[in-house]
């Protein structure tokens, strides 16, 4: 199958200079892929996530959505149809005082006929549970209940792709967990290739991939068995595997008979138990 | 203290004049106020007063709204009355005590310029009571397409209220939350006089502006992501649509208006 987005050799650098954000990245995301991307602040993966729909150009390489090079005006606007984006802050990306009004703003851009808007608004705001908030003001919901919203005004524009720049780093641990269950069951239930970053490693236990950033380039990559096992290197880039994770990992080492793939309290409490 | 502030004093009921499309209700409020000037007899005022009073009935909005919308600008309404009373001379004099005098006109042109003013009030807080904010910037919106040619940037003006309205209340939020943080840390917002006061201001205002230029950095990078490219091609989830109620209700209620300027 063809790559939904292809990354070739993608450096990025701010204002021109020498001193590369991203350095050759090369990348494909598949129809359908959970990726995530994990790293510092400044590991240049917020750069990268703009470059997913042409908010940014690349400096050197190519990004293309579709087949079509996010260069070319012309067909910008379809990438940014394809390539939809939910941004950190639940407040500065709501645009409308009415949370429907707000979830038609994409629609009402590509200029679709009204009743065609009304179906979608409908259907998006089923999908991330907020239904019966439609004629609510946005600043009167919860941070969770406002990214739902926000990822619901991208679902109206009926993209291939949702890009994430950490939607849950300003939320309390209720909204996270109400954000990540939403952004996993679309890619579940609706099939839309998901590019999740963060640096919260607990959240993409779930992920097809995980790419760990560090300095503009990929130092890691694989499913999150792969990459959590790899606990020490994990570490020297301090990051945080999950603590779970971690715990088996510290157990395995002091010579338990348990295994280091564990991501939930669930299975490392059925490996205890499961101990001779 | 802060969120006390109504955004818009919508009030939502289901009544003729809510549904009423927001065009027609705007021009009726400017045609009003034409009416209100040109109209000099007592007969017109007691008329058009009649007229405030049933449009409130049907509208289902309670009298008390109405009197609230009047509160925070009683001073001016009296001062205008009192200015009037005792400066406007001439016709038989009414009352007097030392150097002041009331005479005739003066206390004619004083009721006047209340009422009118009061009516004023009055009529276009109907309009903002009964019609939502949106639907308002919508209206403007349409109405000042036609202009479009000479240059007023009708969209641009819609999108700056929407969002204007949008970020009010995160704005209120966000300077109640400085407040605080800088009433920590030692600021005084209370004491001295007003040139002191407003001084004390800066530690609020410079934070304030500084994240309001983040947001908009933010909101305007989300609203890229989302295809938005100015109202070129743009179509709306609810368009406006001009039913035959609205033009029979609008079409009736302007010609008693100007029924109403031109005879009486």
């Amino acid at each position: 199958m063809k790559p939904l987005i292809e990354l070739n050799d993608v450096s990025y650098s701010y204002n021109g200079e020498e001193d590369f954000v991203l350095k050759d990245i090369d990348l494909n995301i598949e129809p359908g892929e959970f990726v995530a991307i994990v790293g510092h602040n400044g590991s240049g993966k917020s750069t990268l996530a703009k470059l997913l729909n042409g908010l940014l150009l690349p400096s050197k390489g190519e990004v293309k959505v579709g087949g079509l090079s996010t260069t070319s005006q012309e067909e910008l606007w379809q990438i940014r149809q394809q390539v939809g984006m939910v941004f950190q802050s639940p407040d500065n990306q709501l645009v409308a005082n009415i949370v429907e009004e707000d979830v038609a703003f994409g629609p009402e851009n590509l200029g679709l006929p009204s009743e065609e808007i009304k179906a979608r608004v409908k259907e998006a705001l089923a999908l991330v549970g907020m239904k019966d908030f439609a004629r609510h003001a946005p600043h009167k919901l919860s941070g969770g209940q406002k990214q739902r919203v926000a990822i619901a005004g991208i679902i109206a524009m009926r993209p291939d792709c949702l890009v994430f720049d950490e939607p849950t780093a300003m939320l309390d641990p209720v909204g996270r967990k109400e954000v990540i269950k939403t952004v996993e069951d679309l890619n579940k239930n609706e099939g839309l290739s998901v590019v999740y970053i963060t640096h919260f490693m607990n959240e993409v236990v779930n992920a097809d991939r995980i790419l760990v950033f560090e300095e503009g380039e990929i130092v890691l990559s694989g499913s999150p068995k792969d990459v959590f096992t790899k606990v020490d290197e994990i570490k020297e880039l301090s990051l945080d595997v999950p603590q779970v994770t971690e715990l088996a990992y510290h157990l395995q080492n002091s010579g338990l008979d348990i295994d280091s793939d564990i991501f939930t309290v669930n299975r490392l409490v059925e490996a205890i138990c499961s101990l001779k | 203290m802060l969120n006390d502030i109504m955004l818009g004093q919508y009030l939502d009921r289901d009544s003729i004049v809510h549904s009423l499309d927001p065009r027609i209700k705007i021009l009726l409020v400017i045609l009003f106020i034409i009416v209100l000037f040109i109209s000099k007899t007592l007969l017109g005022y007691a008329v058009l007063g009649g007229f405030i009073i049933i449009s409130t009935l049907i509208a289902k909005i309670e009298f008390k709204y109405i009197l609230k919308s009047l509160k925070p600008l009683l001073f001016i309404i009296s001062l205008t009355l009192i200015i009037h009373l005792f400066l406007t001379k001439g016709g038989e004099v009414i009352w007097e005590w030392k150097f002041l005098s009331i005479e005739e006109k003066g206390l004619n042109l004083g009721l006047f310029m209340a009422a009118r003013l009061i009516f004023l009030i009055t009529f276009t807080s109907l309009l903002t009571l009964t019609t939502s904010p949106l639907e308002l910037t919508d209206g403007l919106e349409k109405l000042l397409n036609p202009f479009k040619r000479f240059g007023v940037p009708a969209h641009e003006l819609a999108m700056m209220m929407t969002i204007a309205l949008r970020f009010i209340p995160t704005l209120l939020e966000e300077s109640e939350k400085i407040l605080k943080a800088q009433k920590a840390r030692g600021a005084d917002f209370e004491s001295g006089n007003l040139i002191q006061k407003a001084k004390s201001l800066i530690p609020l205002l410079v934070p304030l502006f500084v994240s309001a230029f983040r947001r908009a950095d933010d909101l305007a990078l989300a609203m890229e992501a989302r295809c938005y490219r100015g109202g070129e091609g743009r179509t709306r989830m609810n368009e406006l649509h001009l039913s035959r109620a609205d033009y029979l209700i609008g079409g009736a209620t302007a010609i008693f208006l100007i029924f109403v300027a031109i005879l009486i």
